[in-house]
């Protein structure tokens, strides 16, 4: 698996470089939005990474709670805080794109509100793990992912019922796209999925490993402890 | 070990906590007066009987409630501390939920009275009429305090176990709420401007109630069990 890690980093460099010429150089421009259109082949796979992240989240907090394994808690932490980090560039490359083209930086609609709530509970998640002083705070970490992703269809059909008017999926419309953009597009989604993992690993290590020196820590002051008895 | 009576538990914790508040008063009177200083500061930041006010009432009305409810939340387990009477319920063989269920609907009355208490306020200051169907108003009450109150309950026994635990409670709950809070400000904006049907909201807020009211039933054995 250790060997693994290096390959991943490697991938995911090559394929982040060759999306980006892909994304700001062979890809044609957009007709009516124009250069700014190229956000998309950021902002659409940081959406999609986040999502996949907090779906990791969800998985291991429920593996935690079944199994009690200190490894999926570890995961579970390290995929809300990277999760959080690319909702984050989400809600920041989403309004630099509005301005230009809706004339505003943000409107309450479904998928805008959608991802800024998403973003709220899985902040709070984050505060909860900061500011525990349980022995416990896997147990209740886990439980508040549950119960945040039990709310994620809740919040979707209320704010569809509220008000939409983000434009649809423009993926799949058929012979409009040009195939250069949407190879560009693709490519982004892949890279950003690797880059997404490959961060969630480092994250994950170091938490693992963060854990190990707490615990041999604690050990050795309490072998001092008793040496000096 | 469980041969506890679970509707015997939670009618015998309901009653404690009554007695209690009966005696003492401490959250229903902190959260009147919570309430009211948020009906005063509200109507200073617009004209509140004019008639445009009626869209923005049902909002108003409910975050009034929200805020208020989270002074009464932060009490339900913080009480519980003193003289380790949390340890006494744990090691206990009463079933965790019918605790949690007990709490819950204790909350529910606080709230229920305080919002009994409120709304002829909120009627007099904002000039408040119903357009719509006034009897759904009633259900749309009914079922968005319980949408508060089961979160609540829940997130109040979860900040226990946190560093400033006063300020935990509603950053634990504001965000989960979200949809709660959107179909009880949406359902009341509709039925008071009676320009919309608040039959949607009222059915998603059906929905949250069930599924956060078994879920915390589900995971509250974990909750109080973490130390």
């Amino acid at each position: 698996m250790k060997r693994a890690f290096p390959i991943l980093a490697i991938l995911t460099a090559a394929l982040l470089s060759y999306g980006l010429y892909q994304a700001l150089v062979v890809a044609p421009t957009e007709k009516t939005m124009g250069d700014v259109q190229r956000i998309f082949y950021y902002h659409v796979p940081s959406a999609w990474t986040g999502g996949v992240l907090f779906f990791v989240n969800f998985v291991a907090s429920i593996a935690y709670l079944v199994r009690r394994n200190t490894k999926a808690d570890a995961l579970a932490l390290a995929s809300a805080e990277v999760g959080v980090l690319f909702c984050t560039i989400v809600l920041v490359t989403g309004p630099i794109w509005a301005r230009p083209v809706w004339g505003i930086w943000w409107t309450w609609d479904l998928r805008l509100t959608l991802t800024l709530v998403l973003w709220l509970i899985y902040v709070s998640y984050l505060l909860l793990r900061r500011f525990s002083t349980s022995g416990q705070t896997p147990v209740i970490a886990a439980v508040l992912a549950i119960l945040g992703t039990l709310d994620i269809p809740l919040v979707y059909f209320s704010i569809w019922f509220f008000r939409t008017q983000h434009p649809q999926p423009v993926i799949g419309g058929g012979g409009s796209i040009d195939p250069r953009m949407l190879h560009a597009f693709f490519v982004n989604l892949i890279a950003f999925t690797c880059f997404g993992a490959l961060v969630c690993w480092s994250r994950y290590r170091l938490e693992i490993l963060r854990r190990e020196v707490e615990e041999t820590q604690a050990l050795e002051s309490l072998l001092e402890v008793r040496s000096s008895r | 070990m469980t041969n506890a009576n679970p509707t015997g538990v939670t009618r015998a914790t309901l009653a404690k906590d009554l007695r209690l508040e009966w005696r003492s008063k401490d959250a229903i009177n902190s959260m009147l007066f919570f309430a009211l200083l948020v009906v005063v500061i509200f109507s200073f930041s617009f004209d509140p009987t004019a008639e445009e006010s009626r869209r923005i009432a049902g909002g108003l009305v409910w975050v009034a409630f929200l805020f208020a409810a989270v002074v009464a939340l932060n009490q339900t387990w913080a009480r519980e501390l003193r003289n380790q009477v949390l340890d006494a319920y744990r090691v206990s063989p009463a079933p965790a939920n019918s605790l949690f269920l007990a709490k819950a609907l204790g909350n529910f009355i606080f709230v229920a009275v305080l919002e009994a208490l409120m709304t002829p306020l909120f009627i007099v200051f904002y000039n408040l009429r119903a357009v719509g169907p006034p009897y759904q108003l009633l259900i749309v009450a009914i079922l968005g305090t319980w949408a508060l109150v089961v979160n609540g309950t829940f997130f109040a026994a979860i900040s226990l176990r946190t560093r400033s635990r006063e300020i935990m409670l509603p950053l634990l709950l504001f965000p989960i709420s979200i949809p709660a809070l959107l179909a009880m400000v949406e359902a009341t904006s509709s039925i008071l401007t009676g320009e919309f049907s608040a039959k949607f909201w009222i059915v998603l807020l059906v929905a949250y109630d069930v599924v956060f009211t078994m879920a915390s039933l589900f995971l509250f054995e974990l909750i109080l069990h973490a130390e």
